[in-house]
């Protein structure tokens, strides 16, 4: 034991700092991929209740084990690269979509001191970096010289930068009400409560950012860049085994990320919904911040499966009129009313 | 007035909030799922699954080689070759369905009318080398043999409606 914390002093500073950094990192990125593994099985049983089914109950006791048998048969299954596709960017494709959905948990707050990143605009960071996620699919689709994937491609492209104006635009009202970019200020902001918390005086704008973040996500009824029925599988058609596996777990990390940022925006992240009220305050005081986000972010992860298994795909012209005529202006609007009672200080949120 | 009722109703999304309050009730209804290998689904006195020949309770055979199943078949599954045997009764010697062109309609067992062919409940087989899919007579024979009980009962229970 000494022998290993000699070890570790003598080593210099700059590579202690990468070190410990690495840990951090790996703390936070093994729980998200255990968290997307079952993300699938419970997506998989969820919309099965819904469909008076059971959903997978063969591996494993009640099939806890199926997203792991789902996982080593992606592994084994060959990589299929299209002869006329362009090699490096197909390949880098699907990177690219999930990098940013890990990066992005570096400078989310899981508890008042737990955050890997402490950066004073966090919220500009998020925002750049869940909208590199589209040049992956972008890039996928243009790499693998394929008319339906190239399709699902511009789908997606024109969809996400619809929605990325409406969302951008949802959290300009949520900075304005909290006056920080740090996402741990903003939660810090929403401190009193249940009835404290921005999702009621920025209700239109929860909603806003609640559908465009499914939309964001690619996710049912938005899900037309997929369309299986229509241009098969859209953007990874030609994608097989464990590439096709990383897009599939860039898709579940980012609607892991989205729930979790829906519930530090709008619902006060790791605050108690009973915070300071007379009697269930001090009732539920033990409870660790971090559950209350846990909880939080799991309502908004089940809404996603409860909207894939209710909703037929949007036609597209909808998505679009949708995006640039609803959504946008029901923004802009409340950016102002937000901004007005933030400068005349209305009581209780802004006073 | 009307279109304002509507603008309000897809602004304030009620339509899929009623759709969302149907997916959550089926959340937590019963399912009926069967669990197959271990459970079964209850199956029909008229099912029509793999084809047996029947005997008498004596043992012997009950097919007379009448031809009536293989002229009614409308897939041309069955073959039969037939001549009389040591004792003068007229017997089959080659009796053949071929059960990948068999569409399974029930018609040689409604033609039959000595009761010999006959489709029983059994659903559950398969065929491990290519020309397996040809039953022949001692095939069907065996299957008789072994679902005797269970396809004389099936048959009583209907015999009403015959």
């Amino acid at each position: 034991m000494e022998f290993f914390i000699s070890l570790w002093e003598a080593l210099p500073s700059e590579l202690q700092y990468l070190i410990w950094t690495l840990i951090k990192i790996i703390v936070i990125v093994a729980p998200m991929m255990l968290a997307v593994a079952y993300f699938t099985y419970a997506e998989r049983k969820i919309i099965g209740y819904m469909q008076v089914r059971i959903g997978p109950n063969r591996v494993g006791p009640k099939g806890w084990l199926q997203p792991i048998a789902d996982a080593v048969k992606l592994m084994f299954k060959e990589i299929v690269i299209p002869t006329n596709a362009n090699k490096v960017l197909f390949l880098i494709a699907p990177v690219i979509t999930l990098a940013p959905a890990l990066a992005a948990w570096a400078v989310f707050p899981f508890d008042e001191k737990l955050v890997l990143a402490d950066i004073n605009a966090g919220l500009l960071y998020i925002l750049a970096l869940t909208s590199v996620g589209v040049y992956g699919v972008i890039i996928a689709g243009w790499a693998s010289n394929s008319k339906y994937a190239f399709l699902g491609a511009m789908r997606s492209a024109a969809q996400i930068v619809a929605y990325e104006i409406a969302m951008g635009f949802a959290l300009v009202g949520v900075l304005v009400a909290a006056g920080s970019l740090n996402l741990g200020d903003i939660i810090k902001a929403q401190q009193g409560g249940l009835f404290s918390w921005f999702w009621l005086p920025l209700l239109p704008l929860f909603g806003v950012y609640v559908i465009s973040g499914v939309a964001e996500t690619n996710r049912a009824p938005f899900d037309v860049a997929e369309g299986e029925s229509e241009i098969v599988a859209g953007f990874h058609v030609e994608y097989s085994g464990m590439l096709f596996a990383v897009f599939f777990l860039a898709e579940y990390a980012n609607m892991i990320l989205i729930s979790a940022l829906t519930a530090v925006m709008f619902l006060g992240g790791w605050l108690s919904p009973f915070q300071g009220w007379p009697v269930l305050g001090p009732l539920f005081d033990w409870v660790p911040g971090f559950v209350w986000l846990v909880i939080k972010t799991a309502f908004f992860m089940f809404l996603f499966l409860w909207l894939r298994a209710t909703f037929p795909r949007y036609r597209y012209d909808q998505i679009m009129r949708l995006g640039w005529k609803v959504f946008i202006p029901i923004t802009i609007v409340w950016i102002a009313v937000v901004g007005l009672a933030v400068v005349y200080q209305l009581p209780w949120w802004f006073d | 007035m009307k279109v304002l009722s509507n603008y309000f109703k897809s602004l304030f999304l009620l339509e899929l909030f009623r759709g969302l309050s149907v997916t959550g009730r089926y959340l937590f209804k019963k399912k009926f799922t069967v669990m197959y290998p271990e459970e079964k689904a209850p199956v029909s006195p008229r099912f029509r699954g793999l084809h047996a020949l029947r005997r008498y309770p004596n043992g012997e055979e009950r097919c007379i080689a009448c031809k009536l199943c293989e002229a009614t078949c409308p897939a041309l599954a069955i073959t039969i070759e037939a001549e009389p045997r040591e004792d003068g009764s007229r017997r089959t010697t080659r009796y053949d369905i071929d059960l990948f062109k068999c569409i399974y309609c029930g018609y040689c067992e409604e033609a039959c009318p000595v009761d010999a062919i006959v489709e029983t409940r059994v659903y559950e087989y398969h065929f491990e080398q290519r020309g397996d899919n040809v039953m022949t007579k001692q095939d069907l024979l065996a299957v008789g043999d072994k679902h005797e009980k269970q396809i004389a009962a099936d048959i009583e229970a209907q015999a009403k409606y015959r």
